[in-house]
């Protein structure tokens, strides 16, 4: 029978937890680093038992973790995040230019093919890859470079790159998104980028349609209908058919738009889930009512889903990295709180469990689908 | 041989004890202390200086002999108990509530 890894990044620690296909009962492993803020970790889908994972710490910096056995034993890779060439520099908070300073490691992206290849997003905003199974780390510049850089902007929670998407049937396109700056596309592997923003609103800038400035809080792609990807932005819930050309706001029925992770069903590529948050100053759901939301129309339409989540006095976020989804039968849907719940549904969202809980807040939740 | 105390993470980190022992050859200074530990532990690079300014972490503090070396800067000679191996130098991790 086939089973399921989930692992788990927390504020102090990261956890593996594993089942069967039938996701009903859970085995969890750890605290891996314990004491340490895991931002991410992520399989490699060409060899699922190749994990990396971004370890980092307030007093140490970043450490940067690669396991060979699916997680029960690491090893230290590369740590050192230079940017290429001349710094330069981003805007401030109050607007001054400030240089480029690596902070951490966001989020981590393993190729598709090849595991020693990774990108990785990391604060100050940049892309970095190792095609040597994370000896070593070097900036694809290109992004950074590409001419918005020195107007972008941090949010609230830092000027970071946290979501990197591969085109499956296109191994020269991918897909980026910053906050605060926005989307970004290459079509070349990385070497040239395009700004994706056409169709955002926002409000909280200066010009609400600039072409970089957007808080993007995530995007998220079907693998099957890649010039199709959805977003949940700071405010809005948007899409576009046209790998980023034009995006339109599908942000319809939901109590509000306003959230931070956003995911396709495995299967049903016009099936999405986002978790609504009260608004950007009061990051918990409405109502104290924890719901995730599912459209099965590609957005505009969407259903609350409720049942086994808690409808009362529930306070918890779930932030941006902290939903996926299993490719099982029926689709497995995962999300982890800032309360340390993790909660699955092995029906494509119906019903709800928490299979773990009382972790340490949960910074990232991914899923990995074992033969 | 010059001992070094190191804060509890990064003795997990490179699977020590809270003592470590390097050899210095030179004026045994702040700085040529971090380079022997970074040298026999790899893995500590970049977690108690930067990698490339080799400016000190902000939340770590270098203490030896009862005084704070922290605002020292790299060349600084140690004190003779340090350099005799009687004291330790030590890398702090600054407290935090919470």
């Amino acid at each position: 029978m086939s089973g399921v890894r989930v692992l788990v990044g927390t504020k102090k620690g990261a956890f593996v937890l594993t089942s069967d296909g039938k996701r009903q009962a859970w085995a969890v492993s750890g605290p891996h680093f314990p004491g340490w803020e895991i931002y991410h970790l992520k399989g490699s889908p060409a060899d699922p038992n190749r994990l990396y994972a971004s370890q980092s710490s307030g007093w140490f910096g970043q450490v940067m973790q690669r396991s060979n056995d699916a997680g029960a034993t690491w090893e230290p890779v590369d740590n050192k995040f230079v940017y290429d060439g001349t710094t330069g520099t981003h805007q401030w908070y109050d607007g001054t230019p400030h240089p480029w300073e690596f902070k951490r490691v966001w989020h981590l992206e393993p190729s598709l093919s090849d595991p020693d290849t990774v990108y990785a997003g990391v604060e100050d905003a940049a892309l970095f890859r190792t095609t040597d199974g994370g000896k070593s780390w070097h900036e694809m510049a290109g992004l950074r470079n590409h001419g918005s850089g020195s107007k972008w902007q941090p949010g609230a929670g830092g000027l970071g790159l946290h979501t990197i998407l591969l085109d499956p049937t296109n191994p020269q396109r991918m897909f980026i998104a910053i906050s605060a700056a926005g989307a970004f596309r290459t079509d070349d592997g990385g070497t040239t980028w395009t700004p994706i923003n056409r169709g955002l609103k926002s409000q909280y800038i200066p010009d609400p349609e600039a072409e970089v400035g957007h808080c993007v809080h995530r995007i998220a792609l079907h693998p099957s209908r890649p010039n199709t990807l959805f977003m949940q932005k700071h405010w809005d819930v948007m899409r576009t058919d046209d790998a980023g050309g034009q995006w339109t706001e599908v942000s319809g029925n939901l109590p509000t738009d306003f959230g931070f992770p956003i995911d396709v069903h495995a299967h049903e590529p016009d099936t999405i889930y986002v978790v609504p948050i009260t608004s950007d100053s009061h990051h918990f759901p409405p109502e104290g009512k924890l719901r995730v939301y599912r459209s099965r129309t590609g957005g505009n339409e969407w259903e609350p889903l409720t049942k086994g989540l808690p409808q009362q006095d529930c306070y918890v976020n779930v932030l941006r990295d902290a939903m996926a989804v299993d490719r099982l039968d029926s689709c497995g849907v995962y999300f982890g709180t800032t309360g340390g719940q993790v909660y699955a549904s092995a029906d494509s969202g119906d019903s709800w469990v928490p299979i773990v809980r009382d972790l340490p807040a949960v910074l990232s939740v991914e899923v990995q689908t074992l033969p | 041989m010059i001992r070094v105390e190191l804060p509890q993470h990064l003795q997990a980190l490179a699977r020590v004890g809270r003592e470590v022992e390097v050899s210095v050859d030179g004026p045994v200074t702040v700085g040529a202390v971090l380079d022997a530990v970074e040298a026999r532990y790899p893995v500590l690079q970049g977690t108690i200086r930067d990698h490339v300014s080799k400016k000190r972490r902000p939340f770590l503090r270098f203490f030896a002999c009862q005084d704070d070396l922290s605002l020292e800067g790299p060349d600084l000679l140690l004190p003779e108990p340090v350099v005799r191996g009687t004291e330790p130098f030590m890398i702090v991790g600054a407290i935090a509530g919470g």
